[in-house]
């Protein structure tokens, strides 16, 4: 489940992982080094219900609190609990074993407004 | 970034990895290698900060004591020379203008450090009230200010001069002091809880002084810290921050801070009678340490509830506590909810988290 190959990415910063009508949902490293060290993810339940660009979860980093948004119209499948315990896991292995949830989304998925590698690395250097 | 005052350590920050924030019109490091990695060093070995934005102002004549006298909330008469306090200057309505340090040089010449997004309220305020035997500078953009935090900050600064500074006890200075061969100003004072030192050079000497103390920390473990250690640090520590624990609404007697305030000196201050009149008909709010006993993150702004649902107050400053592994906050809050034990609600965003009211600072320095 590492690496950022075949990952799409959002503006804001999070990556996805299309398979199907699931989708898997993380920040990017980029996003984890701009909150520092995460110390409380508040998590989604499972079968919740959310609308695209709804804020689904929160990372409480020392100084701030930063929304995730969900990528789709969707529920919630699953969610990442070892982040309970270790919400660092987001800081030393964000697109790995930092995942913070999978949505099953209801319909089509439109990537249109989605970057890929590239884009994405060309975006965050243009933001830094 | 680019229309932000720079200190002369600018490029020290950037090189150093610094990530780099808006902080009252300056460009300050948020950070360099991560909050926690940053609180860890002060705590148990040795933190650099730059604390150049500072505002530092001189305050000299033949009538410099007794007008300090009438603008500071402490008893400034009982201020030796090479000795260093800590005040308020207030408002006629008990609020505050700004907390700060006082150094005597001597009977007619004093310094005042003060907040950095507050210099130039603090230059109006004093130039407004000024008297006639009274000489002050700003003397801000001339120097550069460097503090020196935790358990081995004495042994890493003391390679680096002559001088004895295990004479300089807590809240003394020595001047002029030699770091490094540079002329420096060094106090044993600090905004972190632990250990340390002040040390104001003049601005030119501020980029070596900063690397020479980096070369002989880093073998120690030193680490350069940021603004987010420095908060996090002061908070655990039970430090006030302006704008948060005090401001121009929130008087010292409610954040708890009357130690500081001498109601019986003789002279009449700004802002005395109010707070007199305060003490006298009894605070109607306090500030309480909440120790949230939920998972969760409390920030300042937040709203205080008590067990009835009622707003009773909020939170001045709040944030996960690396030192004590727990989520803390300052709430100002009604006086009769400050007890310790109460049990209080914090809503953080559509929650309601509870919290228990405890003792004050969350964390204290084992003695030596």
């Amino acid at each position: 489940m590492t690496g950022e190959k075949g990952l799409k990415f959002t503006k804001e910063h999070e990556w996805l992982r299309i398979e199907g009508n699931r989708v898997t949902v993380g920040i990017t490293d980029f996003a984890q080094k701009k909150l520092g060290d995460i110390v409380y993810v508040e998590l989604p339940e499972l079968d919740e219900e959310f609308v695209e660009g709804d804020a689904f979860a929160v990372l409480e980093s020392v100084k701030t609190a930063a929304d995730v948004y969900a990528p789709v119209d969707g529920i919630v499948v699953e969610v990442n609990d070892l982040l309970e315990e270790e919400p660092a896991l987001i800081n030393t292995d964000p697109f790995g074993e930092g995942w913070i949830a999978v949505f099953e989304a209801e319909g089509d998925i439109d990537t249109s407004g989605l970057m890929d590698t590239a884009a994405y690395r060309q975006y965050a250097e243009e933001e830094e | 970034m680019d229309n932000l005052m720079r200190t002369p350590l600018f490029q020290e920050h950037i090189n150093a990895g610094g990530q780099m924030v808006d902080f009252g019109g300056w460009a300050m490091p948020l950070k360099y290698s991560g909050i926690l990695e940053e609180v860890e060093a002060v705590r148990s070995r040795a933190g650099l900060f730059d604390v150049s934005h500072m505002g530092e102002i001189t305050v000299a004549g033949p009538q410099a004591l007794s007008w300090l006298d009438t603008i500071l909330t402490n008893d400034i008469r009982k201020l030796a020379d090479n000795q260093v306090m800590y005040a308020f200057m207030c408002y006629p309505h008990g609020g505050v203008v700004d907390d700060l340090l006082v150094y005597r040089h001597g009977l007619q010449k004093f310094l005042l450090v003060v907040n950095a997004a507050n210099t130039q309220k603090d230059w109006d305020w004093l130039t407004q009230h000024k008297v006639p035997g009274v000489v002050l500078e700003n003397i801000s953009p001339d120097m550069g200010q460097l503090a020196v935090q935790g358990p081995l900050a004495e042994e890493i600064l003391q390679k680096l001069t002559p001088y004895k500074l295990e004479d300089i006890g807590f809240f003394r200075f020595a001047s002029p002091v030699e770091i490094a061969g540079i002329p420096a100003l060094v106090s044993r004072t600090g905004y972190t809880g632990e250990d340390g030192f002040e040390i104001y050079c003049p601005a030119a000497d501020s980029v070596r002084l900063w690397q020479e103390i980096m070369r002989e920390g880093k073998p120690l473990g030193l680490l350069p810290c940021g603004l987010g250690a420095r908060d996090t640090l002061r908070f655990e520590a039970g430090l006030p921050l302006y704008g948060h624990e005090i401001s121009q609404e929130i008087t010292p007697l409610e954040a708890r801070l009357g130690l500081f305030v001498k109601l019986k000196k003789q002279a009449d201050f700004i802002g005395k009678a109010a707070l007199a009149a305060l003490k006298e008909k009894g605070l109607p709010r306090l500030l309480a340490g909440l120790t949230l006993v939920e998972k969760g993150v409390p920030r300042a702004g937040y709203p205080v509830y008590n067990g009835e649902g009622q707003e009773v107050g909020y939170v001045t400053s709040g944030s996960f506590a690396p030192t004590i592994n727990a989520s803390v906050a300052n709430a100002l809050v009604a006086a009769d909810c400050a007890q310790e034990g109460t049990n209080l609600w914090i809503g953080v965003r559509q929650r309601r988290l509870q919290a228990r009211v405890t003792k004050l600072p969350f964390y204290k320095r084992e003695a030596k």
